[in-house]
């Protein structure tokens, strides 16, 4: 990386405008590490990269959002530290973030100018407002649009135009979009690129995130390929082809965790989905899995990926489709978890504080609260030695690192945390394989895991990999969600890829590469750009 | 691989001794036991009066309906609902009872039956909708306040219906005993809903509903049922709360027990549950009925007037929200 010494009266096209050196963002892990990267103005700059790659964070932390770990950045010749977004924004850096700040009860002009509203007397100036707002809002296209107009009524395209019309109205040098175009249809988001090379023809830096290769291609001047929190290259968009993209976000990876890959793939089908939809995320999704496999679902962030796996468990209730379990001839839909769970189906979720772990109980509480009932004693007691027997066995069997059980799951490790949530499925399938003792094949356990290692040490990665192995090799059926490529293609049989919602292709162990999944990732993404 | 952590913690501890009968850790309960004595002490030292068994007989003679109804609303807070209803079920409770005994003539062991049914009914109805349409719960009461507090002035015609002495002996002292029946069946009451809530099933679902809803519903199990059934056993005790306060006044007074929600809320709070739900017990919360009765007769006894002494509960109810608040930040402030 050479950077431009260049310093000058800002918005002069091709001149360096925002310089970050050395950019290191540190949570549990390395989020971010050692990145610098050179925005000039008058040009768009696209960051790529894989699911986790430190797009994001880099992005927020230009925008003040979040602070760094280590590393500067430099705003023309002044040094940029941001202490939060507003103060970002006096500085001229503006991010729109994918999850947008309209608030659809206000109009269009007081979205625009929500925090410095034009006073008169102790009311607000509409006349003031909305002459504002109307010349706001010709600079992004939307002449046509009446200020006092709800901005609930407004589609996400608009909406979006909204706020980078704010961003614009408070004299932002830097613009940073974050996957603008993901929530938009082919049409809208071809109009969103032209208003952004114009805003480029201007003279303004333009940060652009998107998953959309052949949208990247098609209007960026600079690319910045990151993976693993890492800059890969900076790269003037010049002649390169989305091969070279796609190669650049996955690279060569160095020797994985863990062992040789054993399969332990059986010939009977555990659960069979067929054309299961919950509108909008997942459309029209069959696939099958056996026993003893392990099956990865690869796929974008939005992608649908946890959405299917809660419409499989009865989380979400799904609009359409049919499952059907085991040997049993009759295809259900679960409407609620418990239906799955007595079904033999276990969901581990992606976001254990918020859905899978009562964090200030002791662990004890947590690993047995699904098959309680089977410590109840006289008088309905539960019998909390032998509970606390159970429970320590089932931990020892993870290897849980608490002081003891007692312990408050909420102080424990994020990796310790995620093996509570895992052992508290364990005892019930030991139940659920007693009770049906009398069936001539093999029970159906399936298991869906759902981002299994964000967050937790190697250690504890390791140890839900080894888990993942022997519950396959006792025959149960694994369905793990993961953004993480490696982690699938070291630990499943097979990979299925959905794109948009909708099932692409699956992937067998010994003919797949990285690169034809990563490229599947994208396939709806690049059929709809053409299509618009 | 585990050299890394050994120095943190062993794989898994010993588990801490696990209470095997509901009162048997007394250390949980030293603080509140604390406060009382200091407050005793205190009130002792102020007025030669206070410090006698007669002082404490008739306290513990008056307590037992809010016990009954603050040991409804431990649970109801413990699944992070509330019960603003309780008051006015509490006098329906009582209405219906004298209605049915006095217009009706009926003997006391039908009508009280179906007094606390009705009760139980409305706690049911105050479950159903807010669990089952996803209505806050505190809406819902605040509905079944109004609700209940109408359906008494309506069937009493507004009127304090006299009972007389037939059911009086529920709330008198006994024979050989200082103690009425009535205090006996809320201790009962008490210990039997503190043996529920830390011994049973259905007391560790309440917990986990309270400390985190969507994990309990992930978990596969219907957090729903149980969450109504704890909305019904609090409409149920205000029913038997309402006996209790009809034969101890001898008389059903549709107007009786305003505000008495926020005695029991007061109470579950200085005893340490947490109105965020996730966190209650019983006993504690009887202490707290206790402090807050050791309180307003003592503050009567030292001669505080009506005004000073709603000033001073106040503060107190304060001061346990915000240790109550300071207890649960360590776990729910961090981001």
């Amino acid at each position: 990386m050479s950077h431009a010494e260049v310093s000058g009266p800002p918005m002069r096209a091709g001149e360096s405008i925002l310089r970050v050196s050395g950019m290191t963002k540190r949570y549990a892990s390395v989020v971010l590490d050692d990145v610098s990267v050179d925005f000039r103005s008058g040009e768009i700059h696209a960051l790529l990269g894989a699911n986790g790659a430190g797009k994001s964070t880099l992005c927020k932390i230009i925008a003040g959002l979040t602070p760094a770990s280590a590393g500067e950045m430099f705003l023309g010749d002044s040094r940029h530290v941001p202490t939060d977004k507003a103060d970002a924004e006096g500085w001229g850096i503006e991010i729109v973030q994918q999850e947008l700040n309209v608030i659809p009860t206000l109009t269009v002009a007081e979205n625009l100018y929500l925090r410095r509203l034009p006073r008169r007397g102790i009311g607000i100036d509409r006349k003031r407002l909305h002459q504002q707002a109307r010349v706001a809002l010709a600079r992004v296209g939307l002449d046509g649009l009446d200020p006092a107009t709800p901005a609930g009524g407004l589609g996400v395209g608009e909406c979006q135009l909204i706020e980078i019309a704010a961003a614009l109205d408070r004299n932002a040098r830097v613009l940073i979009l974050d996957e603008p175009t993901a929530a938009l249809a082919a049409v809208e988001a071809a109009r969103l690129i032209g208003h952004l090379r114009r805003l480029r023809d201007a003279g303004l830096a333009i940060i652009y995130i998107s998953h959309r290769l052949e949208e990247v291609l098609a209007m960026a001047d600079q690319i910045s390929v990151l993976r693993d929190g890492k800059l890969v290259a900076t790269r003037p968009i010049g002649s390169l082809v989305e091969q070279d993209l796609i190669r650049m976000m996955t690279g060569v990876q160095g020797a994985a965790l863990g062992g040789e890959h054993r399969c332990h793939r059986q010939e009977t089908t555990l659960l069979r989905v067929r054309g299961l939809t919950r509108s909008p995320r997942v459309c029209d999704i069959s696939f099958d899995l056996a026993a003893g496999e392990r099956l990865g679902i690869a796929g974008l962030v939005g992608s649908g990926r946890t959405e299917l796996l809660r419409a499989i468990f009865g989380a979400d209730a799904a609009d359409s489709g049919e499952l059907s379990i085991g040997q049993e001839a009759t295809p259900t839909l679960f409407t609620h978890p418990r239906q799955a769970v007595r079904n033999g189906v276990a969901m581990i979720t992606e976001d254990r504080k918020s859905d899978g772990l009562l964090l200030s109980r002791p662990v004890r509480e947590n690993v047995s609260l699904i098959d309680l009932s089977r410590f109840v004693g006289r008088l309905g007691r539960i019998r909390t030695g032998e509970e606390g027997t159970a429970v320590r066995m089932r931990a020892a069997g993870l290897e849980l690192r608490c002081r003891s059980i007692e312990q408050p799951v909420g102080e424990l490790s994020g990796g310790n945390q995620q093996k509570v949530a895992i052992a508290k499925w364990l005892g019930h399938f030991a139940d659920y394989c007693r009770s049906r003792s009398d069936m001539p094949d093999a029970s159906p356990r399936i298991f869906l895991f759902d981002e299994p290692t964000r967050g937790i040490d190697v250690a504890a990665r390791q140890k839900i990999y080894e888990l993942f192995e022997s519950l396959a090799a006792s025959g149960a059926g694994l369905l793990i969600v993961s953004s993480d490529l490696d982690e699938l293609m070291q630990t499943c049989d097979a990979i299925g890829v959905i794109s948009m919602g909708r099932w692409v292709t699956r992937f067998e162990r010994d003919a797949w590469d990285r690169e034809s999944i990563m490229k599947a990732c994208f396939h709806h993404h690049r059929r709809d750009t053409a299509a618009g | 691989m585990r050299g890394e952590h050994e120095t943190e913690s062993s794989i898994v501890g010993p588990g801490r001794a696990i209470a095997r009968w509901p009162i048997a850790n007394v250390y949980r309960y030293f603080g509140l036991l604390a406060v009382l004595g200091l407050m005793c002490l205190l009130f002792g030292l102020a007025s030669d009066r206070f410090l006698t068994p007669r002082t404490f007989t008739s306290i513990a003679n008056q307590i037992p309906e809010l016990t009954l109804v603050a040991v409804g609303m431990t649970l109801v807070l413990v699944i992070g609902g509330i019960d603003l209803s309780v008051g006015s079920l509490l006098a329906l409770g009582s209405a219906i009872l004298g209605v049915l005994m006095v217009d009706q003539g009926w003997p006391f062991w039908i009508a009280a039956p179906i007094a606390i049914s009705v009760c139980g009914a409305a706690g049911l109805v105050n479950g159903m909708v807010s669990i089952g349409a996803g209505i806050p719960s505190f809406i819902v009461t605040l509905g079944m306040l109004e609700i209940a507090r109408g359906l008494a002035l309506l069937l009493t015609g507004s009127r304090i219906v006299y009972i007389g002495s037939s059911i009086e002996s529920l709330g008198a002292p006994l024979g050989g005993l200082p103690l009425s029946p009535a205090f006996l069946i809320s201790i009962g009451v008490v210990l039997a809903a503190q043996f529920v809530l830390a011994q049973t099933v259905m007391g560790r679902y309440c917990v986990a509903i309270g400390t985190n809803r969507e994990a309990v519903r992930m978990a596969g199990i219907d957090p729903r049922p149980t969450a109504i059934k704890v909305f019904l056993i609090s409409g149920l005790l205000c029913g038997l709360g309402g006996i209790v306060q009809a034969s101890r006044l001898s008389s059903a007074d549709p107007n009786a027990a305003v505000g008495l929600e926020l005695s029991a809320i007061a109470a579950a709070v200085i005893g340490g549950t947490s109105l965020m739900g996730g966190r209650g017990n019983v006993i504690s919360t009887w202490l707290g009925v206790w402090i807050i009765a050791v309180l307003q007769t003592g503050l009567a006894q030292c001669g505080f007037s009506d005004p000073s002494k709603r000033l001073i509960t106040g503060l107190v109810i304060v001061a346990a929200v915000l240790i109550d608040a300071w207890r649960s930040r360590r776990w729910n402030g961090s981001p």
